[in-house]
């Protein structure tokens, strides 16, 4: 295959390219919708950092912003109602909120590229996907019909899809489930960007084809020293990929940690229930544990603590205080490198 | 593909024969008569009013007409007028393409006008220029189209003389503006309306997100992935408003003095010329018939979820 031996060569210039910014780094990014009812604050503060080659994991509920988030680095949010009052969200250290919509149009799908959750809805019905992909040549390259045809044909076999070339002239309908996720996937490598968001890729494909599809794109990655942010709510999945989690609860970062100290040790109370509410084979029988309560309208979030009201260990100043994003030390004071939570009660919840 | 054609253009037949007899039968129980309408106020003769009809066939039970009058068509005769002594495929002939010039009109005016209009404002939903519309769109729908075509004579004919009132030549399209735009202003208003909703429904759509997340130009996102998914039920509503905009043309016709099919159909109803009427509305079944099939292809063609077996 020529087309990875090329790429192969790829990563080193990537990685040091003159300055030592992040990849991506979101700073204090705060969006909201304004509805009839009020403003909802989708997303309230999150910082987060992905290096090339990295794999972020966003976990969270419904609702927890982590897909916003999502949207407001690819710049797809729908503004209005949504509206970013504060934040910066700076690519290879410039500032995406600032740049004039046509430059970040240019970003979009070449630099940073996103896989959507439901591969039928968002592949267009009446256009084959040859079509699809073969578009991404031909905007941002500016590729003949033709030419664009044959990077498609090239894309498909990449992401595996077989005969490709037979599939190309097909419409999105007549893929299985996971045949259409994999030319998401091939759409959004097209351009081999710098960084892939990948909002809950996975959750429409039944287990065994989530596998594949989750092994396809990490594999990709690693090919192409891409930064990755993978969105999920399937602890499961985010396990075998993911370098670093971060956990949103009412869109704010509760917890950041490399992905192993957050399986083994959480540091937010939050953390220990999404945890815990996972069935385990060597719990058969005994009732499967459920965090209690709803997560909150976003309309009026709970003062403190957003996740006072459900927390089995909330106490008054959860009620009344906010608490910051403090840095997790071991017991002794040692740095847990990575590790932080926005929990008063962190050192007992950590070192129990 | 080929066989759905067939099949369709089978189903034509009940669907004329059924409409033929309808209309036949109708004009059948229409009181009055045309022989009798020849003599108008003069003092009739029994005896010569039958003599007339016998030789016409009137006098034939009701199926045995139509038989014959079927039999006529079949060999291409659609009969003849019998106050002027026309072949009613010549009063057909004559009348038809004026009619049609102006129903192609008022059908691109339609569409161009229609569609357009329902863009700007799907596009902006909820926005001044989106509500107007529908405002536009709701009088439009609501006001009878005798009523919009005499106020809009009166106005842009005798107030302000932009236009003439009466259409005295039927080859001039600017004699044939003012009446286009009356007859094709109700489906104006739906198809605005519907390009509207699907525009601003679809403008919600996963793939035109996908399509904004791929760094697509605007122009690219709205004229390729939203206008495709959008314009499809308005096409359906098209093909069904071409057959409903020559029904609407007799009434147009009349307010402008045009002397089309729909002059051709009224004449012929006050003489009780059956065979007049039945010829021109059966062609108006055909036609409508036609536009509907091409319309399910073309479907098929917009989308391909949708085969034909």
């Amino acid at each position: 295959m020529t087309i990875i031996d090329n790429t192969s060569a790829v990563p080193a210039p990537r990685a040091d390219d003159g300055n030592s910014a992040p990849l991506l780094e979101v700073r204090d990014l705060h969006v909201e919708f304004h509805t009839r009812d009020g403003v909802a604050r989708a997303v309230n503060g999150v910082n987060y950092t992905v290096d090339a080659g990295e794999t972020l994991a966003v976990l969270g509920e419904s609702g927890s912003g982590k897909s916003v988030t999502a949207q407001a680095i690819m710049g797809i949010l729908d503004m209005p109602p949504g509206r970013i009052p504060q934040g910066e969200i700076l690519f290879r250290g410039q500032d995406m909120l600032k740049m004039s919509a046509e430059d970040r149009r240019k970003i979009r799908g070449s630099k940073i590229a996103m896989i959507f959750q439901d591969a039928l809805s968002s592949l267009n019905p009446v256009l084959t996907v040859g079509y699809q992909l073969g578009e991404m040549f031909r905007v941002h390259e500016g590729l003949s019909k033709k030419e664009a045809k044959a990077k498609a044909i090239e894309l498909m076999d990449q992401v595996k899809i077989p005969a490709a070339a037979a599939r190309v002239n097909d419409y999105p309908h007549q893929f299985s489930g996971g045949m259409r996720q994999r030319i998401m996937i091939a759409m959004a490598l097209a351009l081999e960007p710098d960084l892939i968001i990948a909002d809950e890729p996975t959750t429409a494909l039944d287990v065994t084809v989530q596998a594949q599809v989750m092994d396809l794109l990490a594999e990709l990655q690693r090919e192409y020293h891409m930064g990755l942010i993978l969105i999920t709510h399937d602890l499961g999945v985010v396990a075998d990929v993911a370098d670093k989690i971060a956990v949103m609860y009412a869109g704010r970062i509760v917890e950041t940690a490399p992905v192993h100290e957050l399986y083994k040790r959480p540091a937010h109370p939050y953390t220990r229930g999404l945890l815990d509410s996972i069935p385990r084979l060597d719990q058969k029988g005994q009732e499967l544990y459920a965090i209690q309560g709803l997560p909150p309208n976003l309309l009026k979030i709970p003062t403190g603590c957003a996740f006072n009201p459900r927390c089995p260990k909330a106490q008054d100043i959860c009620r009344t205080d906010t608490p910051p994003l403090y840095d997790v030390t071991e017991r002794d004071g040692g740095a847990l490198p990575g590790r932080r939570s926005a929990c008063h009660f962190w050192k007992e919840q950590i070192h129990g | 593909m080929g066989r759905y054609v067939a099949r369709r253009l089978l189903q034509m037949i009940p669907v004329f024969l059924g409409s033929t007899l309808l209309i036949f039968s109708m004009m059948y129980a229409l009181p009055g008569d045309p022989v009798r309408a020849l003599y108008g106020e003069q003092a009739i003769d029994q005896a010569q009013i039958a003599e007339i009809k016998r030789s016409l066939g009137l006098d034939k039970p009701f199926l045995l007409q139509y038989w014959d009058y079927l039999t006529g068509l079949f060999q291409g005769d659609f009969g003849t007028q019998i106050a002027s002594q026309q072949p009613v495929a010549d009063v057909i002939a004559d009348a038809f393409p004026i009619t049609a010039r102006l129903t192609i009109f008022a059908f691109l005016f339609t569409v161009v006008v229609g569609i357009t209009l329902g863009v700007v404002a799907g596009l902006r939903p909820d926005t001044l220029v989106d509500k107007s519309l529908l405002a536009l769109t709701l009088l439009l729908i609501s006001v009878p189209s005798f009523v919009l075509g005499y106020a809009f004579q009166y106005f842009f004919a005798f107030q302000l003389g932009w236009v003439d009132p009466n259409v005295n030549d039927p080859e001039n399209y600017g004699q044939l503006l003012l009446p286009a735009i009356v007859l094709g202003s109700l489906s104006l208003a739906y198809v605005a309306r519907l390009t509207r909703t699907s525009i601003a429904e679809n403008l919600r759509a996963d793939y035109v997100r996908t399509a904004v997340a791929k760094g697509l130009p605007r122009r690219r996102i709205v004229g390729v992935h939203l206008m495709r998914n959008s314009l499809i039920p308005v096409v359906t509503f098209l093909g069904s408003d071409l057959g409903a905009l020559m029904g609407g043309a007799v009434v147009t016709e009349g307010i402008f003095n045009v002397r089309g099919v729909g002059y051709t159909v009224y004449e012929a109803l006050s003489r009780r010329e059956g065979s007049t009427v039945v010829g021109v509305v059966t062609l108006i079944v055909i036609i409508y018939l036609v536009c509907s099939l091409l319309v399910d292809l073309l479907y098929a063609v917009l989308d391909p979820r949708i085969r034909y077996a």
